[in-house]
């Protein structure tokens, strides 16, 4: 991993109708790094995702890819950035027409950077990479969801990107299917020396995966450090979130606030 | 007040992104060459999906106005002219009209609710971080095919029509299908004939266009999950309809001032 920063968000502030989403979020990674956001449901993760990804423009605040701001960039300059990512989107998002073999060839041939024969090799080895062969002329409502997930990701690769963005790869998939995507992470970052985002709920994900961890809450990043750093971490909020307690300082819904400042009285040690 | 304020803020902003996204199409309009497939598959969809009930609406249309027509016409002897009546009714006012809200409920709302629940599934943001354009990829394809669809299904519902009106005044008003068809036959011979020809070519035309964009439109719109899908495709099916009707009048009274 190299000290060089490829993705940097800074003081990023949204707001959407009258929720304000992010709070002034900030998040650095370095070059060949996988880093891992946590966080409670609702509190930016994904909308963080859409920032880096250039899909949301923030109110305040800028996301540099590679030193190159995306939300600020022309289209045609968001399309040069964004041919050096790919997105694993958390249902597939696969074209629901198209099967499988032409989903993953999808990129290839829109922007007609291969075809014939050149464009079968590329589908084919990432089809074989991600052991899709046997599916390949499915449509996408006829194959399971890790099957989705796996098809997004041989899609998002074909481009050979060097960076790869993750929402919620393991949600909706069985233990041990997760941890085969878990692999897949892995083996990604090692064969392909990708920068990488994985957004997750799930911490055995994030510990088996990660090399720095970022905890959102509240449309904020309260923490960053390595997988270790964050178990040993102070912070009650990190602490009730990894552990899964339902009490704690975390405000889960509104009608816990009056819970939090309850648990805030009675361990002002805790308070975040 | 702030409800209707609400309805009236939405609407605005609907009709200013339908206009804008009508302006992108027309801008991707240099890619139909390369979406040639796609744009012959929309118009198989559409011409296809609605085919049976265009005929069966445009049949029973042609005789419910030639049997309302020819016996009202019967009082003055006049009932031999439904032949030319009906040619001119369905050619520039009846075809277009029925053919376009047929189309609006049945291949509209379908696009509505296919565009609508790729934009929830995430499938529309998928492309956009691809770097391949919505508009070129799935909106142009289904407006282009849609617009030259309606004009062909246009005709197809004036020549049923027009058989139709021929079968009740056979059998039921005593008018001669000689006669019926001679008069047809002159009619769409004419010059107003031809003139009726292109208003009604050309209202089928502006009917795709407003129906498909309306579906594109409301479907890229589309938030909150299933809700949202339902939401939009309804608004597609009432917008259309309204829009429709407006622009029919307004062609009508450019046309044949």
């Amino acid at each position: 991993m190299s000290e060089r920063v490829v993705i940097e968000m800074k003081n990023v502030h949204k707001t959407f109708g009258k929720r304000k989403i992010l709070k002034g979020m900030n998040l650095s990674v370095k070059e060949g790094e996988t880093m891992v956001i946590l966080g409670p449901s609702g509190t930016g993760k994904s909308v963080t995702l859409k920032h880096i990804t250039g899909l949301v423009t923030p109110d305040e605040g800028d996301c540099l890819i590679k030193g190159e701001s995306i939300s600020h960039a022309k289209p045609k300059d968001k399309e040069r950035i964004r041919a050096s990512m790919g997105v694993l989107f958390q249902s597939g998002a696969l074209i629901n027409w198209l099967t499988v073999y032409e989903n993953v060839a999808l990129p290839l041939r829109e922007h007609k950077l291969a075809s014939g024969k050149e464009l079968d090799r590329i589908v084919m080895e990432k089809l074989k990479w991600l052991d899709l062969v046997h599916a390949k002329d499915n449509l996408p409502s006829d194959i399971s969801g890790g099957m989705k997930k796996r098809a997004g990701i041989a899609r998002a690769l074909t481009t050979n990107p060097d960076i790869l963005l993750y929402d919620e790869p393991t949600s909706g998939l069985d233990p041990v299917m997760s941890n085969v995507f878990n692999e897949l992470i892995l083996r990604l970052q090692k064969e392909l020396k990708v920068t990488s985002i994985v957004v997750t709920h799930d911490m055995q994900s994030a510990y088996m995966i990660a090399d720095r961890i970022t905890f959102i809450y509240e449309g904020e990043a309260i923490f960053c450090g390595t997988p270790e750093e964050i178990q040993n971490s102070p912070n009650g909020i990190i602490q009730q979130f990894i552990h899964g307690r339902t009490k704690g300082p975390m405000i889960i819904d509104h009608s816990e606030e009056e819970s939090k400042h309850k648990y805030e009285h009675e361990h002002p040690e805790q308070k975040a | 007040m702030n409800f209707i304020k609400n309805i009236i803020i939405e609407y605005i902003y609907g009709a200013g992104y339908t206009l804008i996204l009508l302006g992108q199409t027309i801008l991707q309009l240099r890619a139909v060459i390369f979406k040639a497939n796609e744009i012959l598959h929309q118009m198989y969809i559409a011409g296809i999906s609605s085919l049976f009930v265009v005929s069966i609406v445009a049949v029973f249309t042609g005789m419910i106005m030639g049997l309302n027509a020819g016996l009202g016409l019967k009082d003055f002897g006049a009932e031999g002219q439904i032949g030319l009546l009906l040619t001119i009714t369905l050619t520039r006012e009846m075809s277009p009209f029925m053919t376009a809200l047929i189309l609006s409920a049945s291949v509209g709302s379908a696009i509505a609710a296919e565009i609508g629940t790729m934009k929830v599934s995430e499938e529309i943001d998928a492309l956009e971080v691809m770097s391949i354009d919505p508009v070129r990829y799935i909106v142009m394809p289904r407006i282009v095919g849609f617009s030259l669809m309606v004009p062909v299904l246009c005709v197809y519902a004036t020549i049923l029509g027009v058989l139709g009106g021929a079968v009740v005044g056979q059998f039921q008003l005593g008018v001669d299908y000689r006669v019926y068809f001679r008069d047809v036959i002159q009619r769409v011979a004419s010059l107003d004939g031809l003139k009726d020809l292109y208003v009604g070519l050309f209202k089928g035309f502006v009917f795709g266009v407003i129906v498909s964009v309306i579906a594109c439109s409301n479907g890229l719109r589309t938030t909150n999950g299933a809700i949202g899908v339902g939401r939009s495709t309804r608004q597609a099916v009432v917008t259309s309809f309204l829009v429709v009707i407006f622009f029919g009048y307004v062609i009508t009274a450019i046309a044949y001032r």
